[in-house]
């Protein structure tokens, strides 16, 4: 089973990455983004079959490891 | 008194930090992230500045699940003090020892000043003692990820409770909201800082304004 985990910052934290790409985009002529957000996609394979138990997993992983949850949100897909 | 430096892979001051203790009268161990344990006798931990495990992930996130940092959870969780400057706020607030997170710099850019103004703003405790409340002093900074933010419940509760250590003078290079520079546990014992003590520890090297740090620090867990 693939999981894919999206990490993005919360609702409200300052992204200047994000709009430092925005000013880049309008630089180079691409009108109308009104805002960007950067985050990070990160793919696992799990050997588990069971997709609830596997969705759990994953989540546990998101909370001790791959989000910082303090300024960070997560979403996981499986697939 | 007995300092334990952790390096982990990718540390950069930790032989700047264990030469700051052993300045200020420490006997100093060197200790490696796969420890397990911390060395008998202990008395303070010291997290060094660096690009721990090449800041993947997150700044200080994978050497926040390294072995020595359980140990360092443990020691922080029997009262035992920390000290950590840079790359080591950021494994500390990874570690959940420390609230809030360390975000990459709102200017972007990585900020590298030899002397930047900071107000000491709780002189009360062992780390800080040696510069005193209100003192105005001036240390080296480094970093490109020092943007220090929590949600402002939090950030109130740490103002409130006098765990805001330092402060940047005039305004946060990197950001840091309400220019926040350094941040206290509850129990005042673990410290995080993004300015560099262990940098200006010889007059000679441009300043000895950090020293007083370890200085303080020795006779506090002398005198306890």
């Amino acid at each position: 089973m693939k999981a894919t985990v999206t990490v993005m910052l919360k609702e409200g934290v300052l992204d200047p990455q994000g709009e430092a790409v925005r000013a880049a985009l309008g630089t180079l002529g691409f009108e109308g983004v009104e805002s960007v957000r950067q985050g990070k996609v990160i793919e696992l394979d799990l050997a588990a079959t069971d997709r609830a138990a596997a969705e759990a997993e994953v989540r546990r992983m998101c909370e001790e490891l791959l989000a910082n949850t303090v300024i960070e949100s997560y979403r996981v897909e499986l697939s | 008194m007995h300092a334990a430096v952790v390096t982990f892979p990718g540390s950069n001051c930790d032989r700047d930090l264990r030469e700051a203790f052993r300045k200020a009268g420490f006997r100093v161990s060197a200790v490696w992230h796969k420890d397990t344990a911390l060395p008998e006798s202990v008395d303070v931990v010291g997290l060094p500045g660096g690009f721990s495990y090449g800041d993947y992930l997150r700044c200080g996130a994978i050497a926040a699940q390294s072995p020595v940092v359980r140990a360092v959870k443990d020691f922080a969780g029997r009262g035992g003090h920390v000290l950590g400057v840079c790359n080591g706020f950021q494994v500390l607030t990874e570690a959940g020892l420390l609230p809030g997170a360390l975000m990459r710099n709102a200017g972007l850019r990585f900020v590298c000043r030899p002397a930047e103004p900071l107000i000491v703003e709780n002189g009360e405790t062992a780390f800080t003692r040696g510069w005193g409340a209100g003192a105005g002093i001036a240390l080296p900074i480094a970093h490109h990820d020092g943007n220090y933010q929590a949600d402002a419940p939090t950030l109130d509760r740490l103002e409130g409770e006098g765990r805001v250590a330092l402060r940047y003078e005039t305004e946060a290079a990197n950001g840091s909201a309400r220019r926040i520079a350094g941040v206290l546990s509850e129990n005042g014992r673990v410290l995080g800082m993004m300015p560099h003590p262990e940098r200006a520890v010889d007059a000679a090297t441009g300043s000895d304004q950090g020293a007083a740090l370890f200085a303080g620090l020795a006779g506090a867990l002398a005198a306890a």
